[in-house]
């Protein structure tokens, strides 16, 4: 098969792409998404709000997923549900596999849009028993709101990001009644008033407490408590993993696309491009996590990328600079490549730090500091630092000086 | 009440076993399992290597059974289309102590009949396992070790025993056994069976079912855990090799090797305790491991691990096999299966057929397995699959169904993964949680889920 355009993953990044690159005639587009449905993972989100960015209104995440697909459908685009890409060559060529067997689909550029998922309790290092009961909160919406069941009636949740207040409100709407919120740092993670969630439902947070190890043989029986809960037992009957998210990045990994470490997502220039030719990524696969409105934007930016570079009229990578990042407090920052101006470029630098600090952001070239911004920011949360239109030559350097 | 000619206690990898041989010998079998499924005790949790005996105790029962368990898998595998990884094994040497320990280590391999091993000194080591850490001393290769599906081996006998008229009956404990002449009458948690031979192949539990069968025991199971690190599929490609350290008189060590489902293992440690119940992970230990498994192939430092598990092995205060007929009773005991149960199973097996005095058999079915090798021809490559359910392990819908409605089926999710893989990749979950549930709803014994929201 063949396409002009390939985008993998139909959520909101992949959808938005989807869309922008039918309303601007940028060629045909094909979407392959691998669950049944299109819509990524707002479709069991059961809360609002979404939506205001992208359509003006407020909406629930099922009926904010159908106006994504049909806002692709509509520019032209092609949904294959029911599909997954199993390796990614060049071409671009991708190999898929659907209910009847393999194929290749050949595409002049291909969008990567994997979205994220939450890090197991293995990646968190939780020892203990292995019971029926623990999940991401990625299964426990869609139990409950794809399925109508509940997996567990009192949980402890693990994390304070934003998911783990929206897991809250699905454990409500489902009459799941969680035992406590458990963060492992000194502060809730997730900006004010949804931290304030657990006060009105009465569910305690325990801070710089962590889980060391879960009970249970057939279901969840409790846990162990360690740091200020020290050494503390808790009934539950379930654990819920929130959070900690990294990149749905494995088949990029697997087919030698280059890997950020920190990012856990792929390297990229201003353009979303990676290291693989005519492939770009683009949504919570580049950074995890951010919202659906922000992954939405990112598609719709990633469209004018391609859509340029497909008319040959992107600046050539061998104009790109090195960003490196000086200091211990960047846990990442990304575009990892700086390219000079052009259409569908990102306009700023994205970054997280590691932890709660104040300071001042600066980007530099040559010695010269070229952009710089205040900040007080804390783990897990979402910083930028403006770009300069026509960067010069020579590496960029990322710091920051902490106030003192 | 049902009458059989043999009831086995416990369907763990050896019990299985013991089910097809008696099975295909024409025995009317009943199989107990406590569990809601399957190879739920110590058969859950082990290295998947099908062992060629080079190291086992010399002159023993146990290598016997591993040699001819060995040879029996190789002649069958491929009727039943079970994976079959001939990568080999290599014992490396770090230190003085355990370079002086080669020689002795290889003499008793030759003499335990594994006479193809191939000294190698530390320049062919890294040509042979290029990751491998350079101060690396010497070794010797292993050409026939092998690794194998733990499960869909298990599975395979299980299946066969069940075409061949076996039953399974699973949730079904021991409570209580009364010899009442010629024949036991045991009454379990599913029903009473009567039949004319028991054979405990209880496994953690083998002591605790010997003193309801006779009302004491001739041994003690004395557990000991292991806990093994999966890295992600990448890792795999670190190791050719099964790589195995030279053996202390304590323990035989932590072994590094791929599994055939395309990850890579560390593990297990070797703890002593006295619970047979919980096998516990313990973080520490988990990044210690992670850091044993870096000094043997530093390039594992950059790799991320999917999950982790703890498997308890049923040691007793011997470390031979406690295998042991009592034909005027109507008794067999097959105790003290430890690490070595995968590879010498069908041995077992035809051991103790053979201490029965029954015939062989010639068997009249055979299972096709669904093959979950990663390098093989996975079923979400072969049209009408249904699509994929796990992504991160690729399972299609087709197997899925086919699992639950095997000879066997699958009574819970972990029995559904053992048969699949589902869930068992790398996202361990976020992805496929809500549509296995949904797809098995009404379907296990026990479930993934509490029943719908609004009901309490």
């Amino acid at each position: 098969m063949q396409t002009d355009i390939a985008i993998i993953g139909a959520g909101p990044a992949g959808l938005g792409a989807a869309a922008e690159l039918g309303r601007i005639g940028a060629g045909h587009v094909t979407v392959i998404e691998r669950e049944q449905v299109p819509g990524g993972v707002p479709r069991h989100c059961g809360h609002s709000p979404f939506g205001m960015r992208e359509f003006h209104r407020i909406m629930g995440g099922k009926t904010y997923a159908a106006r994504l697909t049909a806002a692709a459908e509509a520019g032209g685009a092609t949904i294959m549900c029911n599909t997954t890409v199993t390796a990614l060559a060049d071409g671009p060529e991708l190999q898929l596999t659907g209910p009847e067997g393999t194929f290749t689909l050949s595409a002049r550029a291909v969008l990567i849009a994997t979205g994220t998922r939450e890090a197991s309790r293995v990646q968190r290092m939780i020892g203990g028993q292995k019971p029926g009961g623990v999940i991401p909160t990625g299964a426990l919406q869609g139990l409950v709101h794809l399925n109508k069941q509940v997996p567990f009636r009192r949980p402890v949740i693990l994390g304070t990001e934003l998911v783990s207040f929206s897991a809250l409100l699905t454990c409500r709407q489902a009459g799941i009644k969680p035992v406590a919120m458990i963060e492992q740092g000194p502060h809730v993670i997730a900006r004010s008033p949804a931290a304030l969630l657990p006060r009105v439902l009465g569910v305690p947070i325990h801070l710089n407490t962590n889980i060391a190890a879960i009970h249970g043989r057939e279901r969840v029986t409790g846990v162990t408590l360690t740091g200020a809960q020290g050494g503390r037992e808790l009934e539950c009957d379930g654990v819920l993993l929130t959070g900690a998210f990294r990149s749905e990045a494995a088949l990029l990994a697997a087919s030698g696309g280059v890997i950020d470490t920190a990012s856990t997502g792929p390297v990229v220039d201003s353009f979303g491009r990676i290291s693989m030719p005519g492939y770009f990524a683009a949504g919570n696969l580049l950074r995890p996590v951010e919202t659906a409105g922000a992954s939405w934007a990112e598609g719709k930016r990633a469209a004018h990328a391609i859509h340029a570079f497909l008319r040959d009229e992107l600046p050539d990578r061998s104009l790109n600079q090195t960003l490196t990042i000086a200091s211990d407090t960047i846990r990442y920052a990304l575009p990892q490549h700086i390219a000079p101006s052009g259409p569908g470029r990102h306009q700023q630098i994205l970054l997280r730090v590691t932890r709660p600090v104040k300071g001042e952001l600066r980007l530099s070239q040559n010695g010269q500091i070229i952009s710089r911004r205040r900040v007080n920011a804390m783990p897990e949360r979402r910083i930028t630092l403006d770009l300069p239109e026509q960067p010069g030559t020579g590496a960029f350097v990322l710091s920051l000086e902490e106030a003192a | 009440m049902a009458g059989y000619d043999v009831a086995i206690v416990g369907a763990g990898i050896v019990g299985c076993a013991l089910a097809r041989r008696f099975a295909i010998d024409g025995a009317r079998v009943v199989l107990l399992e406590k569990a809601h499924d399957v190879l739920d005790g110590a058969s859950k949790g082990n290295s998947a290597i099908l062992h060629t005996g080079f190291d086992a105790p010399a002159n023993s029962l146990e290598l016997d059974c591993i040699k001819a368990g060995y040879a029996e898998y190789v002649e069958i595998h491929r009727r039943m289309n079970l994976p079959l990884d001939r990568c080999g094994a290599l014992v490396l040497a770090w230190n003085d102590e355990q370079v002086a320990a080669l020689p002795g280590l290889m003499a008793q391999a030759r003499e335990n009949g594994v006479e193809d091993i191939q000294p190698m000194d530390r320049a062919s080591l890294l040509r042979a396992e290029p990751q491998l850490a350079h101060r690396v001393r010497a070794g010797f290769r292993v050409p026939r070790e092998a690794l194998i599906d733990p499960w869909s081996a298990a599975h395979a006998y299980l299946y066969q025993a069940v075409q061949h008229g076996a039953e399974l009956r699973c949730r079904a404990a021991l409570t209580a056994a009364d010899r009442l002449g010629e024949r036991w009458r045991l009454d379990t948690t599913a029903g009473a069976v009567e039949a004319g031979l028991v054979i405990n192949a209880a496994g953690l539990w083998g002591d605790h079912v010997e003193r309801i069968l006779t009302g004491e025991s001739w041994f003690q199971i004395r557990p000991r855990k292991g806990q093994f690190v999966v890295y992600d599929k990448p890792a795999a490609a670190l190791a050719r090799h099964i790589l195995l350290p030279v053996p202390s008189k304590i323990t035989k060590g932590v072994v590094v090797c791929r599994t055939v489902f395309g990850n890579l293992i560390v593990g297990p440690t070797a703890e002593e305790q006295d619970s047979r119940e919980v096998a516990s992970l313990d973080s520490q230990t988990m990044r210690d491991l992670q850091k044993t498994g870096e000094t043997i192939l530093p390039a594992l430092a950059g790799h991320e691990v999917t999950a982790a598990y703890a498997g308890l092995r049923p040691a007793t205060e011997e470390k031979g096999y406690r295998i042991r007929a009592d034909l005027s009773r109507g008794l067999v005991t097959v105790g003290g299966i430890r690490s070595t149960g995968l590879s010498a199973a069908l041995g077992i097996a035809r051991h103790v057929a053979d201490l029965v005095g029954l015939r062989a058999g010639e068997a009249q079915h055979w299972p096709h397995m669904p093959m979950l090798a990663q390098e093989a021809q996975r079923d979400f490559l072969q049209p009408g699959n249904g699509g994929i359910a796990c992504h991160c392990e690729l399972v299609t819908r087709r197997e899925i169904e086919a699992a639950m409605s095997a000879p066997a089926p699958a009574n819970s999710l972990a029995g559904l993964k053992r048969r699949t893989r589902v869930t068992m990749g790398r996202c361990q979950g976020f992805g496929c949680t809500a549509e296995l549930s949904r797809m098995t709803e009404g379907r296990f014994t026990q479930p993934m889920t509490r029943g719908d929201p609004d009901a309490d």
